[in-house]
């Protein structure tokens, strides 16, 4: 029993890690831009579309995966240009790039899955995927929380925080917008591939619904570890990855839950993990409201006394 | 080094609602010079803000800083002559970012935003000093939230991030009246010592007439998208509140009627 629940828990670790990079992307766009990209469903597929393709066709694996990154930096850009120049609300533009994607990935790979069986990946030679990837989130979390304090990430931030201010003092929120969906549907793009590599094949529908597991992790994230800051937010986030990776796969133990059940479950991770805040913040105030209020009453209350 | 030069802006053009917000402004303002302006609601003060910031393009007309044709350039361009402090204490800082993020933003303000990071010690030490003009210990907590501050610290922020970069054409809309009394007289202490000290060239929109005599060398005021009264000098000195609704009175020929003008 022990060590069936420590290769789930390992293996969840490694799950989580892989999808790590995607939940950094997603994090970029709905906490620092406060954008909700839908694009993620479709630019995760065209990662590992775009892998798979390539080093079936005999590229360098690490290539191909450079390459999927830049095809997600492109699909972000088209979603951010929608936004911006085309004035699409910014959930729509998504869906819109989402559906779009869908045909183009299946235009990439020519056929709906690709398999990678018996073809040298990136985790080929490796020894430890835990460790590599650990290395590889860890990097990308760094560079990430760099990025996010140059001149141009501050500006990005405040595009998300306050694009008025931010506008009148220069800084072109079309820019930091087209910029800030771009990367982090890169990053996205980036997990695609190497989750693809690490599965062994690539499937037109593999990115569905892959927005909701981002946010959950993105929420759980910050739920349980708090985002002081950027660089605790973005520890949060990855964190976030690997615990909503474990709780997906203790439920699956669950005798009458099947496999096909995994959507739902995410979802109501999900609504949980949004709602619980929400009404434990609102009955903490409640109660501050009522303390306060009944100390207000005695202090007065002896205050008249005094008078008198 | 501010010129308006017939400028005209109508808002719902061609509808029912068509409203003349500026009609055939000129106004020249030389370097340093500090006007208030004051008038009734929709009068055009605003708007005269706006049109001279590039939130919003003038119909007719030019608008020249520093003796260039800024009027066809979007906001974001013109930001590298102007900086502007609003009315709502909220808008002119990044709640969820820290005191010194917010000053490396402003501090960027007509330089180019690349890949270096935006807060190093050099900047800290210039923030610090900065921070400590404004009496009000926040030069301590450079890495505090600004969401975290009062209306009144944060207005203070945005007026410093407004002026410590010294631009050409200082813009501040009513940006006293959101604090209380005490809060609004401090920011205005401040704003009057920084305008004075850096020279800037500025416009202040304000409902207090009082405010608006006691500040600045020039004061104008605006009613139906035109300048009625322009004022300054030693003329502006003589000004007493009483005066300036008796001038009303003489041009319009009607009481001035605003529930929100705060006569002393």
């Amino acid at each position: 029993m022990l060590d069936r629940l420590l290769s789930i828990g390992g293996s969840s670790i490694e799950i989580g890690l892989l999808y790590a990079l995607m939940a950094l992307g997603v994090y970029m766009t709905f906490r620092i831009l406060r954008f909700p990209d839908l694009t993620v469903d479709g630019s995760f597929t065209t990662g590992g579309a775009i892998a798979t393709v390539m080093i079936t066709n005999g590229y360098a694996p690490l290539l191909a995966t450079v390459c999927a990154f830049f095809g997600g930096l492109l699909a972000g850009f088209c979603t951010g240009l929608l936004n911006t120049k085309g004035r699409i609300n910014g959930l729509l533009a998504g869906i819109l790039m989402m559906i779009a994607l869908y045909s183009i990935n299946l235009r990439i790979m020519g056929k709906p899955n690709i398999s990678l069986l018996r073809i040298d990946t990136l985790f080929t030679h490796i020894s430890s995927v835990t460790i590599t990837m650990i290395i590889v989130v860890v990097v990308f979390k760094l560079l990430l929380d760099w990025f996010l304090h140059t001149d141009f990430g501050l500006a990005l931030r405040a595009t998300g925080d306050n694009d008025r201010m931010i506008r009148s003092y220069g800084v072109n929120t079309h820019t930091t917008t087209i910029v800030g969906v771009g990367l982090s549907n890169g990053l996205v793009a980036l997990s695609g591939a190497l989750v693809s590599q690490h599965q062994g094949f690539a499937d037109n529908t593999m990115g569905v619904g892959m927005i909701v597991v981002g946010l959950a992790s993105v929420i759980i994230g910050e739920t349980l570890f708090g985002s002081r800051s950027v660089f605790n937010a973005t520890l949060s986030v990855i964190l976030g990855s690997i615990v909503y990776r474990m709780v997906v796969a203790f439920a699956l133990q669950v005798r009458w839950l099947e496999s096909s059940d995994l959507k739902l479950i995410t979802a109501i991770i999900v609504i949980i993990a949004l709602t619980v805040p929400m009404i434990r913040g609102s009955i903490r105030q409640k109660n501050l409201a009522r303390k306060r209020s009944e100390e207000l009453q005695l202090s007065s209350a002896s205050g008249g006394r005094s008078d008198a | 080094m501010l010129r308006l030069e017939g400028v005209s802006k109508l808002f719902n053009p061609g509808t029912v609602d068509e409203k003349i917000a500026l009609a055939q402004i000129n106004l020249h303002l030389k370097k340093g010079d500090f006007m208030t302006i004051i008038g009734s609601n929709g009068a055009g003060k605003s708007t005269l803000m706006n049109v001279i910031s590039g939130t919003l393009a003038a119909d007719t007309g030019k608008v020249l800083i520093a003796g260039q044709e800024v009027q066809h350039l979007p906001e974001h361009k013109r930001s590298r002559y102007i900086a502007r402090v609003f009315q709502d204490p909220m808008a002119g800082t990044a709640p969820n970012m820290t005191i010194q993020e917010n000053l490396a933003m402003a501090f960027a303000r007509n330089r180019r935003r690349g890949l270096r990071l935006g807060i190093n010690a050099k900047k800290k030490k210039l923030f610090r000093e900065q921070l400590s003009r404004l009496g009000m210990g926040l030069e301590s907590r450079l890495n505090a939230k600004v969401g975290l501050l009062s209306g009144g610290e944060r207005q203070a922020l945005s007026l410093l991030m407004s002026t410590f970069t010294e631009p050409e054409i200082l813009l501040l809309d009513e940006h006293t009246a959101a604090l209380d009394p005490s809060r609004a007289e401090l920011v205005l202490r401040l704003t009057q010592e920084m305008v004075e000290e850096f020279g800037l060239t500025t416009l202040m929109v304000t409902h207090n007439m009082e405010q608006a005599i006691r500040l600045g060398n020039r004061l104008i005021m605006m009613d139906k998208g035109r300048i009625i009264l322009d004022v300054s000098g030693e003329e502006k000195k003589k000004l007493t509140v009483g005066k300036l609704l008796q001038k009303f009175e003489e041009i319009r020929g009607e009481k001035l009627a605003n529930d929100r003008l705060v006569l002393n």
